[in-house]
Protein backbone atom coordinates (compact mmCIF):
# COMPACT_ATOMS: atom_id res chain seq x y z
CA UNK A 1 0.00 0.00 0.00
CA UNK A 2 2.75 2.67 1.06
CA UNK A 3 4.27 1.80 -2.42
CA UNK A 4 0.79 2.82 -3.97
CA UNK A 5 0.70 6.37 -1.76
CA UNK A 6 4.40 6.88 -3.23
CA UNK A 7 3.21 6.03 -6.93
CA UNK A 8 0.22 8.70 -6.43
CA UNK A 9 2.32 11.38 -4.76
CA UNK A 10 5.03 11.06 -7.97
CA UNK A 11 1.83 11.36 -10.12
CA UNK A 12 0.44 14.24 -8.21
CA UNK A 13 3.82 15.99 -7.29
CA UNK A 14 4.87 15.80 -11.45
CA UNK A 15 1.05 17.24 -12.58
CA UNK A 16 2.08 19.72 -10.34
CA UNK A 17 5.17 20.84 -11.79
CA UNK A 18 4.07 20.76 -15.02
CA UNK A 19 0.95 22.60 -14.36
CA UNK A 20 2.59 25.45 -13.05
CA UNK A 21 5.38 24.98 -15.83
CA UNK A 22 8.34 24.16 -13.49
CA UNK A 23 9.12 21.65 -15.62
CA UNK A 24 10.26 24.36 -18.46
CA UNK A 25 13.95 26.09 -17.69
CA UNK A 26 13.17 29.11 -18.88
CA UNK A 27 10.88 29.30 -16.39
CA UNK A 28 13.69 28.45 -13.28
CA UNK A 29 15.46 31.49 -15.42
CA UNK A 30 12.83 33.72 -14.87
CA UNK A 31 12.54 33.22 -11.72
CA UNK A 32 16.33 33.72 -11.01
CA UNK A 33 16.04 37.03 -13.29
CA UNK A 34 16.66 40.07 -11.31
CA UNK A 35 15.01 43.32 -12.60
CA UNK A 36 11.73 43.73 -15.05
CA UNK A 37 12.02 40.91 -16.77
CA UNK A 38 11.60 38.76 -13.30
CA UNK A 39 8.72 36.10 -13.77
CA UNK A 40 7.62 35.45 -10.06
CA UNK A 41 5.56 32.11 -11.49
CA UNK A 42 7.73 30.15 -8.98
CA UNK A 43 6.91 32.58 -5.54
CA UNK A 44 3.49 31.50 -6.12
CA UNK A 45 4.47 27.68 -6.80
CA UNK A 46 6.03 27.49 -3.21
CA UNK A 47 3.34 29.79 -1.60
CA UNK A 48 0.14 27.66 -1.98
CA UNK A 49 2.81 24.35 -2.20
CA UNK A 50 4.32 25.32 1.73
CA UNK A 51 0.49 26.34 2.57
CA UNK A 52 -1.08 22.53 2.46
CA UNK A 53 2.40 21.30 3.75
CA UNK A 54 1.93 23.58 6.23
CA UNK A 55 -1.27 21.88 7.72
CA UNK A 56 0.06 18.44 7.14
CA UNK A 57 3.19 18.92 9.35
CA UNK A 58 1.03 20.41 12.20
CA UNK A 59 -1.62 17.08 11.64
CA UNK A 60 1.69 14.71 11.80
CA UNK A 61 2.65 16.24 15.15
CA UNK A 62 0.21 15.65 16.67
CA UNK A 63 0.08 11.96 15.73
CA UNK A 64 2.35 9.36 16.77
CA UNK A 65 2.08 7.37 14.00
CA UNK A 66 1.48 7.56 9.93
CA UNK A 67 -2.16 6.84 8.55
CA UNK A 68 -0.07 3.18 8.19
CA UNK A 69 1.23 2.62 11.36
CA UNK A 70 4.50 3.85 10.17
CA UNK A 71 6.94 6.05 12.47
CA UNK A 72 7.30 9.77 10.76
CA UNK A 73 10.96 10.21 9.59
CA UNK A 74 11.05 13.73 10.18
CA UNK A 75 14.65 15.32 9.85
CA UNK A 76 15.73 16.56 12.99
CA UNK A 77 18.85 18.80 12.42
CA UNK A 78 18.67 22.45 13.32
CA UNK A 79 22.55 23.12 12.63
CA UNK A 80 23.59 25.88 10.13
CA UNK A 81 26.98 24.41 9.50
CA UNK A 82 29.53 25.14 6.13
CA UNK A 83 27.77 21.61 4.31
CA UNK A 84 24.82 23.43 4.33
CA UNK A 85 25.63 26.76 3.39
CA UNK A 86 28.49 25.21 0.41
CA UNK A 87 25.62 22.82 -0.59
CA UNK A 88 22.89 25.30 -1.46
CA UNK A 89 25.36 27.65 -2.80
CA UNK A 90 26.28 24.86 -5.40
CA UNK A 91 23.18 23.78 -6.33
CA UNK A 92 21.58 26.99 -6.91
CA UNK A 93 24.83 27.74 -9.30
CA UNK A 94 23.86 24.84 -11.56
CA UNK A 95 20.18 25.20 -10.66
CA UNK A 96 20.96 29.08 -12.06
CA UNK A 97 23.42 27.62 -15.43
CA UNK A 98 20.49 25.42 -16.41
CA UNK A 99 16.64 25.68 -15.12
CA UNK A 100 16.57 22.48 -13.62
CA UNK A 101 16.59 21.15 -9.97
CA UNK A 102 16.38 17.16 -9.62
CA UNK A 103 12.37 16.71 -9.77
CA UNK A 104 11.81 18.67 -12.92
CA UNK A 105 14.75 17.33 -14.91
CA UNK A 106 13.34 13.89 -14.32
CA UNK A 107 9.74 14.97 -15.07
CA UNK A 108 11.13 16.24 -18.31
CA UNK A 109 12.66 12.93 -19.03
CA UNK A 110 9.24 12.31 -20.94
CA UNK A 111 11.16 14.69 -23.99
CA UNK A 112 13.52 12.44 -24.04
CA UNK A 113 15.67 15.08 -25.45
CA UNK A 114 19.53 14.92 -25.02
CA UNK A 115 20.01 17.89 -23.04
CA UNK A 116 17.79 16.70 -20.65
CA UNK A 117 18.97 13.37 -20.40
CA UNK A 118 22.67 15.02 -20.07
CA UNK A 119 21.46 16.89 -17.61
CA UNK A 120 20.09 13.91 -15.36
CA UNK A 121 23.04 11.77 -16.28
CA UNK A 122 25.51 14.13 -14.87
CA UNK A 123 23.74 14.98 -11.47
CA UNK A 124 23.40 11.14 -10.82
CA UNK A 125 27.17 11.20 -11.40
CA UNK A 126 27.16 14.00 -8.77
CA UNK A 127 24.98 12.51 -6.29
CA UNK A 128 27.54 9.65 -6.51
CA UNK A 129 30.59 11.53 -6.13
CA UNK A 130 29.30 12.62 -3.12
CA UNK A 131 28.76 9.15 -1.58
CA UNK A 132 32.30 8.31 -2.82
CA UNK A 133 33.78 11.19 -1.20
CA UNK A 134 32.18 11.05 2.04
CA UNK A 135 32.79 7.58 2.14
CA UNK B 1 -0.07 32.31 -14.66
CA UNK B 2 -0.56 33.07 -11.29
CA UNK B 3 -3.57 30.72 -11.13
CA UNK B 4 -1.44 27.82 -12.72
CA UNK B 5 1.44 28.37 -10.07
CA UNK B 6 -1.14 28.30 -7.29
CA UNK B 7 -2.96 25.74 -8.75
CA UNK B 8 0.71 23.72 -9.45
CA UNK B 9 1.82 24.55 -6.09
CA UNK B 10 -1.25 22.90 -4.26
CA UNK B 11 -0.99 20.02 -5.95
CA UNK B 12 2.88 19.49 -4.64
CA UNK B 13 1.56 20.31 -1.64
CA UNK B 14 -1.53 17.73 -1.81
CA UNK B 15 1.70 14.93 -2.97
CA UNK B 16 3.80 16.28 0.01
CA UNK B 17 0.78 15.24 2.27
CA UNK B 18 -0.11 12.40 1.39
CA UNK B 19 3.55 11.04 1.10
CA UNK B 20 3.83 12.23 4.97
CA UNK B 21 0.68 11.55 6.15
CA UNK B 22 0.25 7.44 4.87
CA UNK B 23 3.87 7.07 4.90
CA UNK B 24 5.62 8.69 7.35
CA UNK B 25 8.31 10.22 5.11
CA UNK B 26 9.36 13.65 3.58
CA UNK B 27 9.29 14.70 0.51
CA UNK B 28 12.98 15.26 -0.77
CA UNK B 29 13.42 14.49 -4.17
CA UNK B 30 16.92 14.80 -4.01
CA UNK B 31 17.24 12.04 -1.07
CA UNK B 32 14.87 9.72 -2.83
CA UNK B 33 16.95 9.68 -5.90
CA UNK B 34 20.21 9.50 -4.09
CA UNK B 35 19.50 6.55 -1.95
CA UNK B 36 17.74 4.81 -5.13
CA UNK B 37 21.05 4.81 -6.62
CA UNK B 38 23.14 4.39 -3.92
CA UNK B 39 21.25 2.03 -1.00
CA UNK B 40 20.47 -1.78 -2.18
CA UNK B 41 16.33 -1.98 -2.71
CA UNK B 42 15.02 -3.44 0.09
CA UNK B 43 13.19 -0.80 2.00
CA UNK B 44 13.66 1.45 -1.44
CA UNK B 45 10.69 0.45 -3.07
CA UNK B 46 8.64 3.26 -2.44
CA UNK B 47 11.26 5.68 -4.07
CA UNK B 48 11.28 3.88 -6.78
CA UNK B 49 7.43 3.86 -7.22
CA UNK B 50 7.61 7.68 -6.53
CA UNK B 51 10.27 7.98 -9.40
CA UNK B 52 7.83 5.60 -11.70
CA UNK B 53 5.24 8.29 -10.51
CA UNK B 54 6.81 11.89 -11.66
CA UNK B 55 8.12 9.80 -14.77
CA UNK B 56 4.27 8.78 -15.83
CA UNK B 57 2.65 12.29 -14.65
CA UNK B 58 3.98 13.58 -18.66
CA UNK B 59 1.66 10.80 -20.07
CA UNK B 60 -1.58 11.66 -17.96
CA UNK B 61 -1.10 15.22 -18.70
CA UNK B 62 -0.87 15.28 -22.45
CA UNK B 63 -4.44 13.25 -22.24
CA UNK B 64 -5.63 16.51 -21.37
CA UNK B 65 -3.31 18.67 -23.04
CA UNK B 66 0.30 18.53 -24.57
CA UNK B 67 2.98 19.29 -21.93
CA UNK B 68 5.02 22.38 -22.60
CA UNK B 69 8.58 21.63 -24.64
CA UNK B 70 11.02 22.57 -22.18
CA UNK B 71 13.73 25.16 -23.28
CA UNK B 72 17.28 25.00 -22.13
CA UNK B 73 19.64 27.91 -23.37
CA UNK B 74 22.92 27.29 -22.49
CA UNK B 75 25.73 24.37 -24.10
CA UNK B 76 25.73 21.03 -23.64
CA UNK B 77 29.45 21.52 -21.11
CA UNK B 78 27.47 24.31 -18.92
CA UNK B 79 24.34 21.80 -18.67
CA UNK B 80 27.20 18.84 -17.49
CA UNK B 81 28.55 21.57 -14.90
CA UNK B 82 25.00 22.66 -13.88
CA UNK B 83 23.79 18.66 -13.31
CA UNK B 84 27.06 17.51 -11.44
CA UNK B 85 26.49 21.25 -8.81
CA UNK B 86 23.11 20.40 -8.57
CA UNK B 87 23.92 16.82 -7.89
CA UNK B 88 26.73 17.09 -5.52
CA UNK B 89 25.13 20.69 -4.16
CA UNK B 90 21.67 18.91 -3.24
CA UNK B 91 23.41 16.26 -1.14
CA UNK B 92 26.41 18.39 0.68
CA UNK B 93 23.22 20.76 1.62
CA UNK B 94 20.99 17.07 2.56
CA UNK B 95 18.32 18.48 0.42
CA UNK B 96 16.91 20.71 -2.83
CA UNK B 97 14.11 23.21 -4.12
CA UNK B 98 11.37 20.06 -2.97
CA UNK B 99 13.18 18.69 0.61
CA UNK B 100 14.41 22.15 2.11
CA UNK B 101 11.96 24.74 -0.02
CA UNK B 102 8.52 23.28 0.08
CA UNK B 103 8.64 20.74 2.88
CA UNK B 104 11.67 22.38 5.34
CA UNK B 105 9.38 25.56 5.29
CA UNK B 106 6.36 23.92 5.79
CA UNK B 107 7.87 22.38 9.09
CA UNK B 108 9.16 26.17 10.28
CA UNK B 109 12.69 24.85 10.09
CA UNK B 110 15.16 27.46 9.86
CA UNK B 111 18.01 25.62 8.72
CA UNK B 112 15.72 24.64 5.55
CA UNK B 113 15.02 28.65 5.12
CA UNK B 114 18.72 29.13 4.88
CA UNK B 115 19.07 26.61 2.76
CA UNK B 116 16.26 27.93 0.29
CA UNK B 117 17.52 31.86 0.77
CA UNK B 118 20.73 30.44 -0.26
CA UNK B 119 20.29 28.67 -3.58
CA UNK B 120 18.23 31.60 -4.56
CA UNK B 121 20.78 34.33 -4.07
CA UNK B 122 23.31 31.86 -5.65
CA UNK B 123 20.66 31.21 -8.38
CA UNK B 124 19.85 34.84 -9.15
CA UNK B 125 23.42 35.60 -9.10
CA UNK B 126 24.51 33.00 -11.52
CA UNK B 127 21.93 34.05 -13.83
CA UNK B 128 23.37 37.41 -13.70
CA UNK B 129 26.84 36.89 -14.09
CA UNK B 130 25.64 34.72 -17.44
CA UNK B 131 23.86 37.04 -19.12
CA UNK B 132 25.99 39.78 -18.27
CA UNK B 133 29.16 38.64 -17.79
CA UNK B 134 29.58 35.31 -20.35
CA UNK B 135 27.35 36.72 -23.33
Amino acid sequence: MSSLIALFAGIVFGLGLIVSQMTNPSKIIGFLTVGKHWDPSLVFVMISAIFVSYFAFAYAKRRRASFFNLDFEIPKRTEIDKQLIIGSALFGIGWGIVGYCPAPAITALFFGNPQTLLFVGAMLIGMYLFRVINK
Amino acid sequence: MIIEALIGGVLIGIAVSFLLLFNGKVLGVSGIISDLINKPIHNNYWRLFFVIGLLISPFIYNLYKPMPVPTITTNNLMIIVGGLLVGLGSRYASGCTSGHGVCGIARLSIRSMIATITFISFGALTVFLMQRVFV
